[in-house]
């Protein structure tokens, strides 16, 4: 559990940018999560209710963009995405691949007035 | 009326920027640090302990230990023969890297070449949060099981170096060793492996001379 932390960083760069671009009020914060970034979108909402009253991000909501992971076995080209609790290629059995997605955890835009 | 303002900023980056100042500071300082992980039980204080007798004659050693609460790690690290400082989180799972930042700031810097830094046992929430030390090692112990690297990619997937622990017990735990690695190779191609034992020190010496190595390496560069 370490989502009070992620949702500090969160607000600190959400209003670093909503300064920047002369917002008064932030309506809402996108943000990107891959499937292996270990983060529970729940419990950010939660933490973002607390901390960000009196901001001008109070309220705001929060859209997460969930990226499911994605493999690519460096041998035979597979793309694959995770089953089970095996991470091998599915098609040649090789070890040697390539996480091509689902590592992804930032800020991509927030909505503002 | 409402604007999309483009910000594509890594949420992590707050605590990155510190954990860059850190490695300055030790740079600076010339020491060489590694950031210790492991679940609870998986043997960083006595891999610590161990590491601090075999290298005390031949190096300054500061050890850096978080935890929850209580100062058990680092007085067992002081009493091995090293600076030893406590940071207690206080409920927070991790070490990160303002913590790491003002622990920095009770130590000598000029008078240390290694520091050793022995972070909250658990599996997840250190993988994300970057101290700024120079290696990120892991510890894993035969009985967690074999399927800790598929159960805990992110922590694998991180680390410069594994040590495998508790090595002895395989006669008495289901491991399959080829499974366990099989997992870590896909998650960290060639990733460097010491198995060893603490309580046998079996392995123990190819941990140490790396450590040395690397540690006098770094004084040289």
């Amino acid at each position: 559990m370490h989502e009070l932390p992620v949702t500090q960083n969160v607000l600190e760069i959400a209003l670093r940018h909503g300064k920047a671009a002369n917002a008064s009020r932030i309506m809402s914060i996108n943000i990107v999560i891959g499937e292996l970034a270990s983060i529970v979108d729940d419990s950010i909402q939660f933490y973002w209710d607390i901390i960000s009253s009196d901001t001008i991000a109070e309220g705001a909501k929060l859209n997460f963009n969930r990226i499911n992971a994605e493999f690519e076995c460096k041998v035979c080209g597979e793309r694959y995405k995770l089953q089970g609790n095996e991470l091998v290629c599915p098609d040649c059995g090789s070890l040697q691949i390539d996480i091509v997605a689902g590592k992804e955890f930032f800020l991509e835009s927030i909505d503002v007035e | 009326m409402t604007i999309r303002v483009p910000v594509v900023e890594k949420i992590m980056s707050a605590n990155d920027r510190i954990a860059s100042q850190n490695r300055a500071r030790l740079d600076n300082a010339r020491i060489y640090s590694m950031n210790l992980m492991a679940s609870p039980g998986g043997g960083k204080t006595s891999l610590i302990e161990l590491t601090i007798k075999n290298l005390a004659e031949l190096l300054r050693l500061a050890v850096i230990d978080g935890d929850v609460a209580t100062s058990i790690d680092a007085d067992r690290a002081a009493s091995a023969g090293a600076v030893a400082v406590q940071i207690n989180t206080g409920g927070e799972c991790h070490l990160d890297a303002v913590m790491l930042q003002s622990a920095l700031r009770q130590i000598e810097l000029d008078e240390i070449d290694l520091l050793i830094v022995e972070n909250v046992g658990n599996l997840i929430c250190p993988a994300s949060f970057k101290l700024g030390t120079h290696k990120n090692v892991l510890i894993s112990s035969i009985p967690e099981g074999d399927d800790k690297p598929y159960k805990y990619p992110g922590m694998y997937r991180g680390v410069d170096a594994l040590v495998i622990n508790k090595i002895d017990l395989l006669p008495y735990v289901p491991f399959d060793m080829d499974y366990f690695r099989r997992g870590v190779e896909v998650l960290n191609p060639g990733l460097l492996t010491f198995p060893l034992s603490c309580s046998t020190q079996e392995g123990l010496d190819s941990w140490i001379s790396w450590v040395l190595q690397q540690t006098q390496s770094n004084r040289i560069i």
